[in-house]
């Protein structure tokens, strides 16, 4: 049986352009779901950062701090994406080196994919902003108040009484976000960055075999997005551990 | 919304300071930055055949998408399994995949296949099908379907079922109870999200760039490669970008001010 499998991927079978090894074209598909897998990890534990620093500045910081949040909430979510991640791929790279010319350094060329987990992390960072504020708003105010008359510390109440209450509320947000994620990483295939779209569609232009790369690469997009969602149901389920059953579709 | 209400927050003294900063912002860009290309690309048209292009790519994608999602989300909510099945199999396909991979999948993939079909080849849409917009229409309006048609599902599940059952007692028929009372109703109910949803498509448009159709994200880009010039013509374009949803969010806000507001 197995035999029989691995003789599909023989040069001039069924799914030889799949093979690892060149003439096939497995191990470009590999890199390029490596590299999408990279950017998506990256950009979202870069938008988490950007989040958490969102959200605590929108709820307990100063004004301007606040309103300059909103600004960019808004501005980032009315703009799309693509415009943005062009925009920030010439910016990003020219304002670190005038810092770094200014301090006396020689100028770099930033690695391409740490320009793309920058430019989408800033962009995941404004989604993740709103999600975790409207999780914290949802924590009920007679237990902040309850945990301050106890005489807790600011950080002691965030991590005691808010984080355990908000991550029930905010997993669905961030595991939506996450999916998006993963499906954003195409974009950077205009900025050239070989993520798994771009791999595809040089993969399927030399071979114009374009329904079978373009077949696969949107099932293991959908095996990534399955994954995910099993992951995230079981993060949920740990998250709503000794709280109140919610009725499906409750919404 | 009276005048007062909106211009009192504005004078807060950070929130001055916030705009007078951008009004030096907004000087310091209009002064120092190249502007000169608008005129030329305004006199031939580009900017404007952009602009209308991104408009009714959103608009017919919007109305299309929007009729397939209806009768994905019945299907999900009250059809049989052999109706349900596909459409949750589609729904998914669509959701789980990023919207470039399908595009490309489309263009590319379709594009490449047709020429080979002789009675395509010879048909008689084959004027339409050798250019890339009906690909970046169909794309864009089966991405639609496949979110709305998800939300669709939500929305005619969360309609009180007595209403249905009064429409049945009155005895409408199928397809009038559906216009009447169950679209109606589940429609009213998911506003809020149509509203974020279009300015999701919104964003979503400018992708049929990257398969030549001549859009206004595709304008700005052929600025940047005919004069070199780089930030102002994306700054310009993000601006447009803003400014469209924010009309958007406009007739949505108009839209669910005119539902009556539920007595329970």
């Amino acid at each position: 049986m197995l035999v029989s499998l691995s003789g599909l991927f023989e040069p001039g079978h069924a799914l030889g352009l799949l093979a690892w090894d060149s003439p096939g074209w497995g191990q470009v598909f590999a890199t390029g779901l490596m590299h999408t897998m990279e950017v998506a990890v990256g950009a979202y534990a870069l938008g988490l950062v950007i989040g958490i620093i969102g959200a605590a500045s929108k709820l307990g910081g100063g004004e301007i701090l606040r309103d300059l949040f909103a600004l960019y909430t808004t501005m980032v979510r009315a703009i799309p994406e693509l415009v943005e991640i062009l925009i920030l791929f010439y910016l990003v790279p020219q304002l670190i080196n005038s810092v770094l010319l200014s301090l006396g350094f020689e100028r770099i060329a930033l690695p391409q994919l740490l320009v793309g987990i920058v430019v989408l992390g800033v962009v995941v960072g404004a989604y993740m902003t709103e999600v975790l504020r409207g999780a914290i708003l949802a924590v009920p105010h007679g237990q902040i108040e309850a945990a301050r008359a106890y005489g807790m510390t600011p950080l002691m109440i965030a991590w005691r009484v808010i984080f355990p209450q908000m991550m029930a509320n905010a997993i669905p947000g961030m595991a939506n976000l996450w999916l998006n994620t993963t499906k954003d990483t195409a974009l950077l295939a205009v900025i050239g960055f070989n993520e798994l779209t771009l791999s595809t569609l040089q993969a399927a232009g030399t071979t114009k075999a374009y329904f079978l790369f373009f077949i696969a690469a949107g099932l293991i997009y959908l095996v990534i997005s399955t994954l995910s969602g099993r992951f995230f149901a079981v993060v949920e389920r740990w998250a709503r551990k000794g709280q109140p059953v919610r009725r499906a579709g409750s919404i | 919304m009276n005048i007062r209400a909106l211009i009192l927050p504005l004078l807060r003294p950070q929130r001055l300071f916030l705009l007078a900063l951008a009004i030096v912002l907004v000087g310091w860009s209009a002064v120092t930055l190249n502007w000169s290309w608008i005129p030329d690309y305004w006199h031939n048209g580009m900017i404007l055949r952009g602009l209308w292009t991104t408009l009714w790519l959103l608009g017919a994608s919007w109305i299309i998408g929007f009729f397939c999602a209806v009768w994905l989300g019945l299907a999900q909510a009250a059809g049989p399994w052999y109706l349900a099945l596909p459409a949750k199999g589609f729904c998914s396909l669509i959701r789980g995949t990023p919207l470039l991979l399908q595009m490309w999948f489309l263009y590319y993939g379709l594009g490449s296949l047709f020429p080979s079909i002789p009675w395509i080849r010879h048909g008689v849409l084959w004027p339409y099908l050798r250019e890339a917009w009906p690909y970046g229409l169909l794309s864009l309006t089966l991405s639609f379907a496949g979110y709305e048609g998800e939300v669709m599902r939500g929305a005619f599940k969360g309609v009180a079922h007595g209403q249905l059952e009064a429409a049945r007692a009155y005895g409408m028929p199928r397809l009038t109870i559906l216009r009447r009372v169950w679209l109606p109703q589940a429609v009213r109910n998911v506003l809020p999200t149509l509203g974020g949803e279009t300015v999701l498509q919104l964003k979503a448009t400018p992708l049929v760039a990257t398969i030549t159709v001549l859009d206004l994200y595709n304008v700005s880009a052929r600025v940047r490669q005919e004069t070199f010039i780089i930030y102002e013509p994306l700054l310009l374009l993000a601006l447009v970008y803003m400014l469209i949803t924010a009309i958007i969010v406009l007739i949505f806000r108009r839209v669910e001010r005119q539902v009556p507001t539920r007595m329970r």
